[in-house]
């Protein structure tokens, strides 16, 4: 099953250890993460189901086509990563 | 003075006997916060995770998270886009901005968001409704974003006579009210100009900014607005504005009206809206007692040289007895008057940027 993995910044405010799920695209995969934590949901995606604008999520080290419906493929071996763009002062 | 919140770029500072005795959320904005019923309720800034809305029953020790504001699904077939930017308006929570108290129901908020929507609960924040009739009207479409990309609700002012009376302050698109819980809406903005726009637009209610809007709660019908191009005040219950001039400048974010007294008000000026410092270097509060005929300068206890702090529209407020006032700062200063504003007294001056006070219990 693809495994998703979450940046630190994210598991520093949310309970979030790396998880095994089922999913052949990422919005499958993260809807999954979501039924078993459901309070992630809001920090991954806004409020129409789109991927933040400052997450980027990649599947095997590249970044996601389709930020709005997720519906880039992933493989029952997939590893994917939750991540944060780099902003801040 | 019990207690005073402050909300910051980097976290929530509760002071109690004028010192911090409590740090939240250290390190992450905190947008927005009121106390009421024995609750706190702190919104919370993630930046690249989005808003929460946090909520503390025991005086800030521990924090729960609830529901945060969050729109309804987007139609396919609505192009709601910025008027002026073109750009598509997110049905999405960006920030909440400002909670207010719906003396209705011990339980019941109300908050202003970005974008422009206003959201009301009546449990506490375990749940949140979108105000469709607002969000809905027609002319919801020609507000636009000032100083952020989209627009936003900043001021709630709650009738106490009625609490179905409700007047909501947009940057920028004007003032509403309605007298009816929120079922419908009408613009009040009537008299604010906008010399930011075209001068066949300039007048028009729907596209102003007022940076603030309060109410005088024992004098509902007078209300005080800080808009971008100057001073306004209505005596009739927001059906018409008249401009009040003040020196040394009308241009501000932050305006507190006095709780019983609807001629006094305060007010923090900068130069001009391009350039955001106090005049000559010098912070100042201008206070009127009596209804904007003339102004006060008050400056004790403020810097004088070099000081180059802007207040933001939630960054000073009066408390019930009209004689106390807490101010904070851009850069990071806070301060306190015990004398309605004759003297300050800085609190703490290290403070990250302060983006709202508030006085604990209030409403």
């Amino acid at each position: 099953m693809p495994r998703v993995t979450f940046t630190a910044n994210l598991r520093r405010l949310v309970d979030c250890p790396a998880a095994e799920v089922a999913g052949a695209t990422v919005g499958e995969a993260l809807e999954a993460v979501f039924t078993r934590t459901p309070q992630l949901r809001g920090y991954i995606v806004d409020d129409q189901g789109a991927l933040r604008r400052h997450v980027v999520v990649f599947v095997g080290g590249e970044a996601v086509r389709d930020r709005v419906r997720l519906t880039d493929a992933v493989a029952p071996d997939a590893e994917i990563a939750v991540m944060q763009a780099l902003s801040g002062g | 003075m019990d207690t005073l919140l402050v909300g910051t770029r980097k976290g929530l500072f509760t002071l109690r006997g004028n010192e911090v005795a409590r740090v939240s959320f250290l390190g992450t904005a905190v947008t927005a916060v009121l106390q009421r019923n024995g609750a706190i309720y702190a919104a919370v800034g993630h930046g690249h995770f989005g808003a929460k809305l946090h909520r503390s029953m025991d005086e800030g020790e521990t924090w729960q998270e609830v529901a945060a504001p969050k729109w309804p699904e987007k139609p396919a077939d609505i192009d709601d886009r910025s008027p002026t930017t073109g750009a598509p308006v997110p049905w999405s929570l960006n920030q909440m901005w400002v909670f207010e108290a719906d003396p209705r129901e011990p339980q019941a908020l109300w908050c202003g968001t970005i974008p422009g929507g206003l959201f009301h609960s009546t449990n506490g924040g375990d749940s949140w409704r979108l105000l469709r009739p607002l969000w809905d009207k027609p002319e919801r479409r020609q507000w636009f974003g000032g100083g952020y990309d989209f627009p936003g609700i900043h001021s709630i002012c709650v009738d106490p006579r009625d609490p179905r009376r409700v007047l909501v302050g947009v940057s920028c698109g004007g003032a509403w009210q309605t007298d009816n819980g929120g079922e419908s809406w009408s613009v009040a903005s009537r008299g604010m100009f906008a010399a930011y726009m075209p001068p066949e637009k300039a007048e028009d209610p729907v596209i102003q900014d007022p940076h603030r809007i309060v109410r005088c709660a024992g004098a509902p019908d007078v209300f005080w607005a800080q808009h971008h191009n100057g001073v306004f005040r209505s005596i009739d219950g927001a059906q018409s504005w008249q401009e009040v001039k003040i020196n040394p400048s009308s241009f501000g974010f932050a305006v507190a009206v006095h709780p019983r007294d609807p001629d006094t008000a305060w007010f923090v000026p900068a130069i001009k809206d391009e350039l955001r410092v106090p005049v000559e270097g010098a912070l100042v509060v201008t206070r009127t007692r009596n209804g904007g005929k003339s102004f006060e300068t008050l400056r004790s206890g403020l810097p004088q040289r070099h000081a180059y702090h802007l207040i933001y529209r939630h960054g000073l407020e009066v408390a019930p007895d009209g004689q106390t006032l807490a101010m904070g700062s851009t850069t990071g200063t806070l301060w306190l008057s015990r004398d309605a504003g004759e003297s300050w007294t800085a609190l703490s001056r290290d403070l990250p940027p302060v983006y709202c006070v508030r006085f604990g219990g209030a409403a």
